[in-house]
């Protein structure tokens, strides 16, 4: 008798193999194409084109940070663009610090959009900012406490499914209007932008960028293998038992609670990351990353990917922003109709996503298992 | 792992013992006691000063028209529902209507549901290994490794419930049949002290229901065992002590053949 504590059959060994193999390749390969090869060579890669490359990793761990609260837990956080914004934002003040005397009012201490605001002394928040490892200590923290107490209030009054997302949704939109305020301190409607170097590196440099693009593809195996640990233990089962019959689990013994709570927290830490390497590759972080439309964005890249596989969530990021600067370039008014459409066409033809498509093509989910069976969301008897 | 000092932690933190009387107070010697239990929906008494008790190691039967407030009963025990009024006991005076519904399965209350609800997208093993009795806080979840023991239990389990030849299936592709084993398994994976199992022999064959029956028989020879069912030949085979239940509150108690031959049994089962 084969006694064997299966693993979560979704987390497909070879998926894996094949996810970290070209996320190491791509690591290695890139900047060693940019900096290597002349510019004139077929082979160049442009360092806009690595910062771009590196832009869609830090939306693949955005995602990847989704699917492990959807996927696997049921959480469907349409609010996760606030953790990612929350991220950058830290990161964005380290940055702004690093500016000093060379802004355009030249204040050794004080940002430019404060010194245009009349402000004489450095707000209390801002303070410890200068120093990397305090702004990356924050880039944790806040989008992890601001998880933290959000789901404790919210898990623990039992809110779930479509009610959770309606309050995620309001809780990016509440940051949105905050951060909008110039009175917050954190630069307004412009953000934070005009960034110079990071631990002494110039922004600018070619070098700098694919240190930095290097970095993202490193943090992203990290999360990946970060949660398929989760995933492949006895917590993940657990959290995969919440998803399919939530009072089943409560009923076996588990504080359905906290388990929600660690892996929304995690999640909402990943996503913070993310933002905090997507800040410096762009060179500005504003308002505009809280807007509700970037989270449910997010949620469509699980879908488009699969949701429930880890590598699914990174291949739908990667693919839907690939089309979406294509298309914004090619033809930018057809991007939203796409986007909505693409949306639709996922839901009705590949409700599986892309990663759940070919796994069924191969028929390798064991004993026949139907997709449905696993799509129900269980109702519980006993009213 | 050892687990018993779990629950004795858990009971000194979180229930209150009863204060110790001059005389015996009458939840002593039960495992579960109700007493004056009231629950109302919008005005509607789905349980009306229910009174009732289990001894410790005792089978028992629960039979009652639909309404009869069957489930809102093991609701209430099972900390899913608050009541308006009444005590409810278990082990002789742990009160139950102060705890959540995971603190109450960590007691040892371990409950099937009239659907058969396991967990559908994992294998027949997870499911069993889910339900293990054990600690369940999450650090200890990401560092859980099964225990030799663990697993010959688990074995144990499966043996007992006829799933052996089906330990690496997905739980969704079991029959409807297996899936009610699946879920008794589970209970024994808890270990608990007292089951309360809903409609077992709902939707099952005449095979089936025979073999859920001898399977509860045989649990509850170390475990009580509260069994909610309409089939009067399940209940016949289970040959236990039977309570009716009728509105809210319990109409007859007694061994099957005096119950049926209740004169305000029979008008409830045939007067509509």
């Amino acid at each position: 008798m084969i006694l064997s504590n299966d693993r979560n059959h979704l987390l497909s060994p070879l998926g894996a193999k094949i996810t970290l193999a070209v996320l190491l390749l791509v690591a290695v390969l890139v900047p060693l194409l940019n900096l290597s090869v002349p510019p004139g060579s077929a082979f160049h890669v442009p360092t806009y084109v690595v910062s771009l490359l590196g832009k869609y990793l830090c939306f693949a761990m955005l995602a990847l940070s989704v699917d492990l609260i959807w996927g696997f837990c049921g959480i469907l956080s349409l609010g996760h663009g606030a953790f990612f914004a929350l991220g950058g934002y830290a990161m964005g003040m380290y940055l702004m610090r690093q500016i000093g005397d060379r802004g355009v009012y030249g204040n050794p201490i004080l940002p430019d959009f404060m010194v245009f605001l009349n402000w004489k002394e450095l707000p209390w928040y801002w303070y410890g900012f200068d120093a990397f490892p305090f702004a990356l200590l924050m880039v944790l923290l806040v989008p992890g406490l601001l998880a933290l107490v959000f789901g404790w209030f919210a898990f623990r009054s039992r809110v779930t499914g479509v009610y959770l997302s309606i309050i995620t949704q309001a809780m990016t939109f509440a940051l949105l209007l905050a951060f909008f305020r110039n009175d917050m301190g954190f630069g307004g409607n412009n953000g934070l932008t005009d960034f110079k170097d990071l631990l002494g590196f110039d922004l600018q440099d070619d070098g700098t960028r694919a240190a930095l693009f290097v970095a993202t593809a490193v943090m992203l195996v990290l999360a990946y293998l970060l949660c398929r640990w989760i995933i492949g233990s006895k917590v993940g089962r657990v959290l995969i038992a919440i998803r399919d019959a939530e009072s089943r689990t409560r009923f076996l013994g588990y504080r359905v609670e906290y388990y929600k709570l660690f892996v929304f927290t995690v999640s909402a830490m990943l996503a913070g990351i993310a933002g905090a390497l997507y800040v410096p590759q762009v060179g500005i972080i504003n308002p505009s990353e809280f807007s509700p439309a970037n989270s449910i964005e997010i949620v469509i890249w699980v879908a488009v990917g699969g949701r429930g596989y880890l590598h699914g969530a990174i291949l739908g990021a990667i693919l839907v922003n690939y089309a979406k600067t294509y298309l914004t370039g090619a033809a930018p008014d057809i991007w939203l109709f796409f986007l909505g459409g693409l949306f639709i066409a996922v839901t009705v033809l590949l409700p599986k996503g892309i990663v759940g498509s070919l796994d069924q093509l191969r028929g390798r989910l064991p004993g026949g298992f139907k997709p449905k069976a696993q799509a129900k969301v269980q109702e519980m008897p006993g009213e | 792992m050892s687990e018993a000092p779990v629950r004795e932690v858990m009971i000194q933190s979180e229930a209150e013992p009863l204060e110790p009387a001059a005389a015996p107070h009458p939840a002593a010697d039960t495992i579960l006691y109700m007493d004056g239990v009231t629950v109302s929906f919008d005005g509607f008494k789905a349980l009306n000063n229910l009174s009732l008790y289990v001894k410790e190691g005792e089978l028992r039967a629960i039979i009652g028209p639909n309404g009869a407030g069957k489930t809102t009963m093991m609701d209430v025990i099972t900390g899913k529902t608050r009541p308006d009024s009444g005590e409810v006991f278990f082990d002789g005076g742990i009160d139950l209507t102060k705890l959540d519904e995971a603190a109450i399965a960590n007691l040892g209350i371990g409950r099937k549901f009239q659907k058969p609800t396991v967990f559908e997208s994992q294998s027949v093993f997870n499911n069993l290994e889910l339900a293990q009795k054990g600690r369940r806080d999450v650090f200890t979840g990401l560092f859980a490794r099964l225990s030799g023991e663990q697993r010959d239990h688990i074995g144990r389990v499966l043996e007992r419930i006829a799933l052996t030849d089906h330990v690496g299936r997905l739980a969704g592709n079991l029959s409807h049949g297996q899936k009610q084993w699946l879920e008794i398994g589970m209970l024994l994976m808890q270990d608990p002290e007292l089951l309360l199992v809903d409609e077992p022999a709902a939707g099952m064959t005449d095979a089936e229901t025979a073999k859920t029956a001898e399977m509860l028989q045989e649990i509850a020879r170390d475990h009580s065992v509260v069994v909610v069912e309409h089939d009067m030949e399940f209940i016949k085979a289970l040959n236990c002590h039977v309570t009716v239940l009728h509105e809210g509150s319990v109409l007859a108690e007694g061994s099957l053949e005096s119950v049926q031959n209740n004169q305000h049994v029979i008008e409830v089962y045939l007067g509509r």
